[in-house]
Parts: C-alpha cells; sequence; structure tokens
C-alpha cells in the first residue's frame, strides 16, 4: 500500500498473498449477511404460516396479546397485507421491572399467496394470539377431479 | 411507554428450549417471552403463549420454583399442506425460582388473547408487637 501513495499510481501495488482469500471471506460474510433467517422467512414481523386445501389458502401469524380492532387486514388480488399495532400496557406506578423480553411496536407486512384468490370469500379469526386468515381459492384454482370414462 | 409508541417490531424468533429432564413426548418446546415487575405488594408476570388455552396451562409453585407448562391445540386440519412455514409451534416450558415469600392462597391467574397475566402477591411480613409494661 505504501507503494502506491509513493509512485502516486493507483494500479501499482504489491499483491498480498491472502488477497484473493479475504476477498472469499468478504463473499462469504455478504452470503450470510443476504439471508436473515434459515427456513426461507422474509424476516418481517409477524412470522406467518401459509398452509392450503383443496378450496383455502391458510395463513396463519402468531400476535399475541393484539386485539381484533387493531389489526388491520387488507387483500388486493393475490396480495395479502397486515399491519397492525401491539401495545403492552405499562406496569403501575412504582413497580421495578425485572424481565423486559415481550415487546410493543407497529408492524406491517405483505403477503404473496401462490394462486388466484376469490377476495370476497376471506375469513379472518384471531383466538388466543393466534391470527387465521382463510382466503377461499378462486375456482379456476381449485383443483378439477376428472372422472375416466 | 412512550419511547415504544412508534417503534417497529422486528422478527425474533422463538426460543426454543433446552431443559435438563427429557421429555416423554415428542414435539418441540418453546421459552415464552416474559415481563416481570414487582411493586411492594406483588410479583406480577406476563408471558406470551400463541396458541395455548386455559385448560391446557399448568402453573405450578413449590419451594420457590414457579414452573410454567403449556401444551397448544393443534390448529392445523389433518388435510392442510405446508406452503411456507415461517414459524415452529410446540409446547411452552419455563422455570423461575422466586427470591420472595408468596402467599400461595390468593395467586391469581389470568389468559388472555394468548398472554397470560399471572399475579403473585407477596406475604405480609410479620410486624413486630410492641409490648407494653403497665406499671400497677
Amino acid at each position: 500500500m505504501i507503494y502506491r501513495r509513493f509512485f502516486n499510481l493507483p494500479t501499482y501495488r504489491i499483491r498480498s498473498p491472502w488477497e484473493e482469500l479475504h476477498r472469499m471471506r468478504q463473499q462469504l460474510d455478504q452470503m450470510f449477511d443476504e439471508t436473515p433467517q434459515q427456513r426461507g422467512s422474509a424476516g418481517v414481523f409477524p412470522l406467518t404460516n401459509l398452509t392450503e386445501d383443496s378450496d383455502k389458502y391458510y395463513v396463519r401469524a402468531e400476535l399475541p396479546g393484539v386485539k381484533g380492532d387493531e389489526l388491520e387486514i387488507q387483500i388486493t388480488g393475490k396480495n395479502l397485507a397486515i399491519s397492525g399495532e401491539r401495545k403492552i400496557a405499562a406496569a403501575e406506578e412504582g413497580a421495578r421491572y425485572h424481565r423486559r423480553e415481550r415487546e410493543a411496536g407497529t408492524f406491517s407486512r405483505m403477503i404473496g399467496l401462490p394462486g388466484e384468490v376469490d377476495t370476497d370469500k376471506v375469513e379472518a379469526n384471531l383466538e388466543n394470539g393466534i391470527l387465521t386468515i382463510a382466503v377461499s381459492k378462486a375456482e379456476i384454482a381449485k383443483p378439477k377431479q376428472i372422472s375416466v370414462s | 411507554m412512550a419511547d415504544t409508541q412508534n417503534k417497529e417490531l422486528k422478527v425474533r424468533e422463538k426460543q426454543e428450549v433446552a431443559i435438563p429432564a427429557e421429555h416423554t413426548t415428542p414435539g418441540l418446546v418453546f421459552t415464552p417471552a416474559v415481563d416481570i415487575f414487582e411493586t411492594d405488594k406483588e410479583i406480577t408476570l406476563l408471558a406470551d403463549m400463541p396458541g395455548v388455552r386455559a385448560d391446557d396451562l399448568t402453573i405450578d409453585l413449590r419451594d420457590n420454583t414457579l414452573t410454567l407448562a403449556a401444551d397448544i391445540a393443534p390448529v392445523d386440519n389433518a388435510d392442510e399442506e405446508e406452503i411456507v412455514v415461517e414459524y415452529e409451534t410446540g409446547r411452552y416450558y419455563r422455570q423461575f425460582t422466586l427470591g420472595e415469600m408468596i402467599n400461595q392462597e390468593n395467586i391469581d391467574a389470568k389468559l388472555n388473547d394468548g398472554v397470560l397475566r399471572l399475579t403473585l402477591p407477596k406475604v405480609e411480613k410479620a410486624t413486630p408487637k410492641r409490648i407494653t409494661v403497665k406499671t400497677v
């Protein structure tokens, strides 16, 4: 590096034997940074599970302590948007905290459904802190049984 | 709580628990996130346990050890196929050692929207009685 400054030639420098290794390490670091979670999670709150049966898609999310009226769910085409706020009531005056692991805040997430859906037939249900959204598949997306004559 | 008003929630992976005793039933076990705060009269514990019904929750307090254990009701129907799985479900388990004496008679537990609120009232300390000596 000293040579570069000395001759004032940006292209002229001594190649370090570790340079190639250094570059490889940088690339590996980058690769790990880009995948925030395992199992292909989007890394956006709330984490959701998507399942299907022959008629519907089911989107589930764990939202403990969130009330139904604090949630906003919208569907546009195949995109399902969930947003809201999780509130945690403050402790009474003079209370001392020993643990504070639960978090409050706002969230917003978009989920792309894999097939065509009927946006008029969407049901959302919040029970025991688990949100379940059942979205009916469009008629064309449902599997049809074809009998062999 | 003004500082948390506009905070955006970050994803936190559920913590799988490592407990000394092995479970006899298969399945994952997670530790619930808790808030614990204390006033002069009582200790309050809030635990996030989504998917737990009141019947499935066991709270046990013996020898100053508080144990929270909960089974979850399965949510999936049998004929559903998984497309994307971002979180796993399983039982919850967590133990705490309590330093204070707890009035076991008046423990109160409420489960609302997947959040457990446990109130543990402290035993009132024996107030020293003053004995006055009367002169006859």
